[in-house]
């Protein structure tokens, strides 16, 4: 390569530099390759999934006759014949705050190319305690957005994720991609920009978007940059609180919530103890005259001290955000929780039959 | 007096716009009253608020010609 402030110094860092990528999707692939393309000599990549056919349309990398196999092998074996030299360490399952430090600590920065909260979180929550850079990306249906957080400046904290959104949203608060469907171009474009982010940041090119929330609007072909500032309610999470934390509020399937049938919800449903919790937006039909409260899922975090020292049931469409609920119920209360299977989807099959 | 209003991603589900132009707003936390009026969904929605591109965590007052943007996380990959 051959720019203006960009000489074999510059490629020698690159060539010695060691980058984690975290999620090789719509991110993460197009990262990847380019940062491999520009000559970084080690990778680390980690995702647990395999690839699968809805994937396809944003992630590249991968085609139809590798649907099946795990992303990180693929990737890997794609890497080398891409670059030979490359040394790719591939981790195929999911970061979590228990193998977390672990990996984070052998690499010289993070790249987020994660689907979800609970691994944001962790990944940021990480890099504070380890001091690693930390490039943020992530896409909302037609808008991308992308910052550089944690980098190390003498005497002053450095912003990190949780200045801009203290408290983590929970489950089912905010779409993810797979709910809210994206095109794929999109996290193209701020995947690869978090490749150049991270170069800058590897070769001391440039001036890296560290303290500012970079917006992309795709379809007004527009971008909006918010300047960022600490937050006072921040919490700095140290490496005791990281490993005790419940970062998956789930995400894990409904664990050791009780899942109730139609006929076992009628049964309980007849019990004076029992308070039946509907966390359905208001929009959602139809209306419903056997729930005793209705509070959405967006407002259980405010609402939770209202709930009643009774035995909860909770109610949605599918069965689904009402384990979340109930999950998180059963955290904040520790009351005796139940979550109806197959939701008023069920309920209503079943009654009609 | 003018304000232009920005809201972005999810949030823009609860406002249907991207874009309001507001008069007669003193500062934020009167301008977020109202919002929260009009869209009641608001008062529970995820953001965080930037004047004129500053991201901001306190009541902050407002001049003609200010933008104020409504900034939800996002989690799309």
């Amino acid at each position: 390569m051959i720019l203006p402030g960009f000489g074999e110094q510059a490629q020698d860092k690159l060539r010695t530099a060691k980058i984690l990528i975290v999620g090789i999707g719509g991110l993460g692939c197009p990262a990847l390759q380019y940062l491999v393309g520009a000559g970084v000599g080690n990778m680390g990549i980690i995702d647990p999934d395999s690839i699968s056919r809805s994937n396809l349309h944003r992630q590249l990398l991968f085609s139809e006759k590798e649907i099946g196999r795990k992303k990180v092998e693929v990737a890997a074996e794609k890497m080398r014949h891409l670059n030979p030299e490359v040394i790719t360490d591939t981790y195929p399952f999911a970061l979590n705050n228990q193998n977390a430090l672990g990996i984070i600590q052998k690499y010289d920065l993070v790249i987020d190319a994660t689907d979800n909260f609970p691994a944001k979180y962790i990944i940021n929550d990480a890099c504070v305690i380890l001091n690693k850079p930390y490039v943020y990306g992530a896409v909302s249906r037609y808008e991308g957005q992308l910052s550089v957080f944690n980098l190390f400046i003498s005497g002053v904290r450095s912003l990190n994720y949780r200045d801009l959104f203290p408290v983590m949203p929970l489950p089912g608060e905010i779409q993810n991609c797979e709910e809210a469907g994206v095109l794929g171009v999109l996290p193209g474009i701020i995947g690869t920009m978090q490749a150049a982010e991270a170069i800058k940041l590897l070769t001391g090119l440039g001036q890296p978007l560290y303290g500012r929330l970079y917006n992309y609007d795709l379809l007004q072909s527009r971008s909006f940059e918010i300047t960022l500032k600490h937050h006072n309610n921040a919490a700095s999470i140290d490496k005791y609180e990281f490993e005790k934390i419940n970062y998956h509020v789930s995400y894990n399937g409904p664990g050791d919530i009780p899942e109730v049938s139609v006929a076992e919800f009628n049964l309980l449903t007849q019990q004076p103890n029992i308070f039946v919790l509907d966390v359905r937006e208001r929009h959602e039909y139809p209306p419903i005259d056997f729930s005793d409260a209705q509070i959405p899922m967006s407002e259980l975090h405010s609402s939770i001290a209202s709930l009643p020292d009774k035995e909860i049931c909770v109610i949605c469409h599918q069965g689904i955000r009402s384990v979340y609920a109930a999950q998180f119920i059963k955290e904040q209360r520790n009351l005796t929780v139940y979550s109806l299977k197959g939701g008023l989807t069920a309920y209503f099959k079943q009654k009609n039959v | 007096m003018a304000i232009e209003l920005l809201f972005f991603g999810s949030l823009v589900d609860t406002t249907t716009v991207s874009k309001l132009v507001l008069d007669d707003f003193s500062d934020t936390d009167t301008l977020k009253r109202y919002l929260e009026q009009r869209y009641p969904s608001l008062k529970s929605a995820k953001y965080f608020t930037a004047v004129n591109h500053q991201m901001i965590q306190n009541n902050t007052l407002l001049t003609a010609g200010d933008s104020v943007a409504l900034m939800p996380p996002f989690s799309g990959g």
